[in-house]
């Protein structure tokens, strides 16, 4: 039973707070919030800092609920995918994985290097274009999650796609909101 | 006009619209699974309000957090108020919370509605 102590070691060296792996829905991501909530509250952290990092949480969390792909293996279908937070003297990191089919992957990393390309007032002006010319879709999303990330945490989003099976790669997702307030 | 009334839960606002005592206000947290379905009655009751609507209405926002998909209903509302007339909305924002501000100045900036900041 090593691989107890073991995880244990790791999320202490990792600074990680909270991790989850399962399946994700609107109740998991509500219990989540929640204990991250106490957690945050209970270390006396600036309101700010966490209304950012809650944002940033809520947006993460869906953004699995809503897009995660299904992983189909033979007879094995699973939603499994993972959330992490990490807290650190300078910085909260919320760190997601998910499935994602392999023919999903160039538009979504478009997206996500569009946004790494614009600085405040031209993510800004992205917002609002598409909150002008969105429809919410099938999923329920308006396509403003990771745009919306990127202005509450001020910092790129960093991203991976590594390597699961000829149809799969895993999205790995870190967003990081520094703990001092900016300027 | 009937009273629309909805108890706020952990990821949805309390909304009271109440034409009689002049009572319209969205407030709390808005992260709710299925936003359009959430404000489908909101925006229908709007849709009756305008037709009857009082002299001067005064909307209340007292948001504390909403996500992005809740993001576009506050649009796809502030929208339907628009065209009413005497329609003021009072955005309130938390006076440490800068990102709500910004968020009100900017739903200010895509909609003809007055708006009046205010702090909590």
């Amino acid at each position: 039973m090593n691989f107890i102590y073991d995880l244990h070691r790791t999320m202490m060296s990792q600074k990680l707070i909270l991790v989850y792996q399962g399946d994700f829905t609107q109740e998991t991501t509500k219990s989540i919030l929640a204990m991250a909530e106490r957690n945050i509250d209970s270390s006396g952290e600036e309101s700010s800092i966490k209304r950012k990092v809650f944002n940033v949480m809520v947006e993460a969390l869906q953004n699995i609920v809503k897009h995660s792909d299904e992983l189909v293996d033979g007879q094995i279908r699973s939603h499994a995918a993972i959330f992490l937070i990490g807290r650190e003297s300078n910085r909260y990191s919320i760190m997601s994985g998910n499935p994602i089919r392999k023919e999903n992957i160039p538009g979504l990393k478009s997206k996500l290097e569009q946004i790494n390309g614009l600085d405040r007032d031209g993510l800004k002006d992205l917002y609002k274009e598409i909150i002008k010319n969105t429809t919410i879709s099938d999923k329920g999303g308006a396509g403003l999650g990771f745009v919306d990330m990127a202005r509450k945490s001020g910092q790129k989003l960093e991203f991976e796609f590594p390597e699961m099976s000829s149809e799969y790669c895993f999205f790995c997702l870190t967003v990081h909101v520094p703990r001092e307030t900016a300027e | 006009m009937e009273i629309l009334n909805l108890e706020g839960t952990e990821d949805t606002p309390k909304i009271i619209l109440d034409k009689k005592n002049g009572i319209f206000e969205i407030s709390g947290r808005s992260l709710p699974e299925d936003s359009a379905e959430f404000y489908r009655p909101v925006l229908e009751w709007i849709e009756q309000y305008s037709s009857e609507a009082n002299a001067s209405t005064d909307f209340v926002f007292k948001l504390e957090y909403f996500n992005t998909a809740s993001s576009k209903l506050i649009l796809d509302v502030l929208s339907a108020l628009e065209d009413i007339k005497g329609m003021k909305i009072v955005w309130y924002f938390h006076e440490d919370d800068e990102d709500m501000e910004e968020a009100g100045q900017e739903f200010s900036e895509l909609v003809e509605i007055p708006f009046e900041f205010k702090t909590y």
